[in-house]
């Protein structure tokens, strides 16, 4: 474990030496939420389209910048590096726990510019939204990492991770755009714990297969 | 944790009919050798012939067809997730981190390997290898020489048991060669040294070569 | 040879009889079929339908299967097994949407409804994409056969979400789907006995066919890459 806090504090100095993700994923969200109010234009959009508006943004914000962790390990050979490192599993932990990261503060940017921007991304249980929020981003961050462990290996990482990450993370995000409909229907959380329960053993199913399989796909 | 102090300890690395293909096309077959004293070992072949491969399986990246490797540490066989604690590799293809300084790569190595950074022990390494007054700058900033001198402090900073260095003296100058072939003749006192190579200077220290032309097919 | 006459034989009479045999609201001779109410004469689809999508899902299980075999023994002739299935579970899935797009149409009204089923089928079509997509874009054969493995594991994971749980939560029209008012699978109540033994032979005759396309298709894929090899 400490081992991967010291990959984690790696990745965190790294970033701030390069800035990576605050510019090009900060930009990347800009740019998908301007595209959005364009297409809509004048048009008042309802409350479900918001919140499936603010899952296909987390989603395509987190393919454009989670394959990272492991892409740039791979394409600057820094990989073979690592391996004599550590561990596999503190090397999966440590990237994990910087997607985590990563996907809560990109997630909440997106969720408050969503709600400074659409009058109508309201909920009339914040709390249920917030659960589902936190179960959520640490399900998106755990399939994205596995999927970016397998992309780095593969040729034209590119294209190919939205086309290995959806099928996977089709489950969560169904799951999450019904919750956040019935967070803005006003659900309790006690009404909605059967899709909570689920969000959760999707967490608990991704990052346990992550981690039997993280081995084989990161010794070469 | 200065080599004056280090302990010795029976370190031994056990190969049998060792075999490695990439699909279907053999790299290898049937190596069979034990190292259980220190010294310096030469793995020699031309281009393409399995040194790099055989020297990761070494290291536990790889895995053997069949066959099978195992370490050693006195009485106790060590697991295969953990030999990289017993190992310094050096080689071409090992990249260092270039957004950092040398010494903020070897403190971020040895927080991952989860040791104290002792400032001594790094400042001590890299006075030995003459990249001291550098040591703050970027390794961006670092020619390849510099570099190989920066991975062999990184090797030698968690005092390995074992040393595998592929191609050591690559991009080095004379001074560089020098001074690596010092610490190799210093090391190989009491560790196992791991020289895979094609230079007749470097093959001309070791005690005993395993050429791999002679296991391609039989 | 003798089974796949057998096979043949089987195929052909499953064909005739599950496309020809009447279904009449009073089941009177050995060759009717009874009128099941909502379905009328969409239902002899079932023949075609269910044994497609059971094929889909078995030729799912067999590449995970194979999957897990590679990674346990690192034996490339696993991965041509659980690429061939894959392969075929492929071809099935296909032909299970459309089945199933075409039952739609005239059982539901639209071809597509994003009904839980159909959504699991499209999920599934993407992972089998995925993997193609996967496998076409590694060089080196040990480690196209890994990720391809690691990732079509990954995905079934995914795939009790699909079954269990997706229709549970969303709305659903297809049987089994939590609103269901039909009350359970109509293969036990609402047939009658000779349309579950047309129903159960083409199940049989469907899962040798598609044993006997594996088969052939795995081996010719193993000598297809050894010749590769001595080529280059």
């Amino acid at each position: 474990m400490k081992s991967a806090l010291a990959l984690l504090k790696k990745d965190f100095s790294s970033e701030i030496r390069t800035r990576y993700a605050i510019n090009s994923l900060g930009m990347f969200i800009v740019v998908t939420v301007s595209v959005i109010l364009f297409s809509i234009g004048n048009e008042k959009i309802n409350e479900y389209l918001t919140g499936g508006l603010f899952w296909v943004v987390v989603f395509f914000t987190s393919m454009s910048g989670l394959s990272r962790a492991f892409v740039s390990e791979e394409e600057r050979g820094t990989a073979l590096t690592l391996q004599l490192l550590a561990k596999p599993e503190s090397i999966y932990s440590g990237k994990f726990l910087f997607n985590v990261a990563l996907v809560f503060s990109m997630n909440l940017i997106i969720a408050v510019l969503f709600s400074l921007l659409f009058e109508m991304f309201l909920f009339k249980n914040l709390l249920l939204f917030v659960f589902a929020f936190i179960v959520g981003n640490v399900g998106v961050a755990a399939s994205s990492t596995i999927i970016a462990a397998i992309i780095a290996k593969a040729g034209s990482k590119g294209t190919l991770y939205p086309v290995l990450a959806f099928p996977i993370l089709l489950p969560l995000i169904l799951t999450l755009i019904e919750l956040t409909k019935q967070a803005m229907d006003g659900n309790t959380v006690s009404d909605s714990s059967v899709e909570l329960a689920v969000l959760f053993c999707y967490d608990v199913i991704m990052i346990s297969a992550a981690y039997l399989l993280f081995d084989f796909i990161w010794k070469d | 944790m200065t080599d004056g102090t280090s302990r010795i300890r029976e370190y031994k690395i056990e190969i049998n009919n060792l075999t490695k293909n990439f699909g279907r096309r053999l790299i290898f077959k049937g190596i069979d050798r034990v190292y259980d004293r220190p010294g310096i070992y030469g793995i020699s072949g031309p281009n393409g012939s399995g040194k790099s491969t055989i020297v990761k399986i070494f290291c536990g990246i790889l895995s053997p067809n069949s066959g099978t490797i195992t370490h050693h540490s006195g009485a106790s066989k060590i697991e295969s997730n953990v030999w990289y604690r017993h190992i310094g590799f050096v080689s071409p293809y090992l990249v260092l981190y270039d957004e950092f300084t040398a010494e903020e790569n070897i403190a971020f190595f040895s927080a991952i390997r989860e040791i104290n950074f002792d400032a001594g022990r790094s400042d001590f390494l890299f006075e030995k290898f003459g990249i001291i007054d550098r040591k703050n700058d970027l390794v961006k900033t670092y020619s390849s020489g510099m570099k190989q001198r920066l991975k062999f402090i990184g090797a030698l900073y968690h005092n390995p048991d074992v040393l595998i260095f592929d191609e050591p003296t690559s991009n080095l100058d004379i001074a560089g060669k020098e001074t690596v072939y010092n610490v190799i003749k210093e090391l190989s006192k009491e560790k196992i040294v791991f020289l895979a190579s094609n230079d007749r200077e470097d093959i001309d220290l070791c005690s005993e070569v395993l050429d791999l032309n002679l296991y391609k097919s039989k | 040879m003798a089974w796949k006459i057998f096979l043949f034989v089987l195929m052909t009479l499953v064909c005739i009889a599950g496309i020809t045999f009447p279904i009449v609201e009073e089941p009177s001779k050995w060759y009717h079929f009874p009128l099941i109410p909502g379905l009328e004469e969409n239902a002899k689809i079932i023949f075609f339908h269910v044994p497609t999508s059971w094929i889909t899902v078995i030729a799912f299980l067999m590449s995970t299967l194979y999957s897990v075999r590679y990674l346990r023994k690192k034996d490339l002739d696993d991965d041509s097994k659980a690429y061939t299935a894959a392969q075929l579970g492929m071809i099935f899935c296909i032909l299970a949407t459309v089945t199933g797009a075409v039952w739609a149409k005239f059982a539901w009204g639209s071809f597509w409804s994003w009904d839980p089923r159909q959504t699991s089928i499209f999920a599934l079509l993407l992972i089998y994409g995925a993997l193609f997509a996967l496998r076409s874009a590694v060089d080196g054969e040990e480690k196209r056969a890994t990720l391809s493995s690691v990732y079509s594991i990954i995905a079934f994971v995914t795939v009790p979400f699909f079954i269990f749980i997706m229709p549970r939560i969303m709305k659903g029209l297809h049987p089994g789907s939590a609103d269901d008012t039909n009350a359970g699978p109509i293969v036990d109540f609402k047939m009658n006995s000779n349309m579950q033994v047309v129903f159960y032979l083409s199940l049989i005759a469907f899962t040798i066919l598609y044993y006997w396309m594996w088969n052939v298709g795995y081996r010719s894929h193993i000598v297809k890459e050894k010749l590769q090899k001595q080529i280059s």
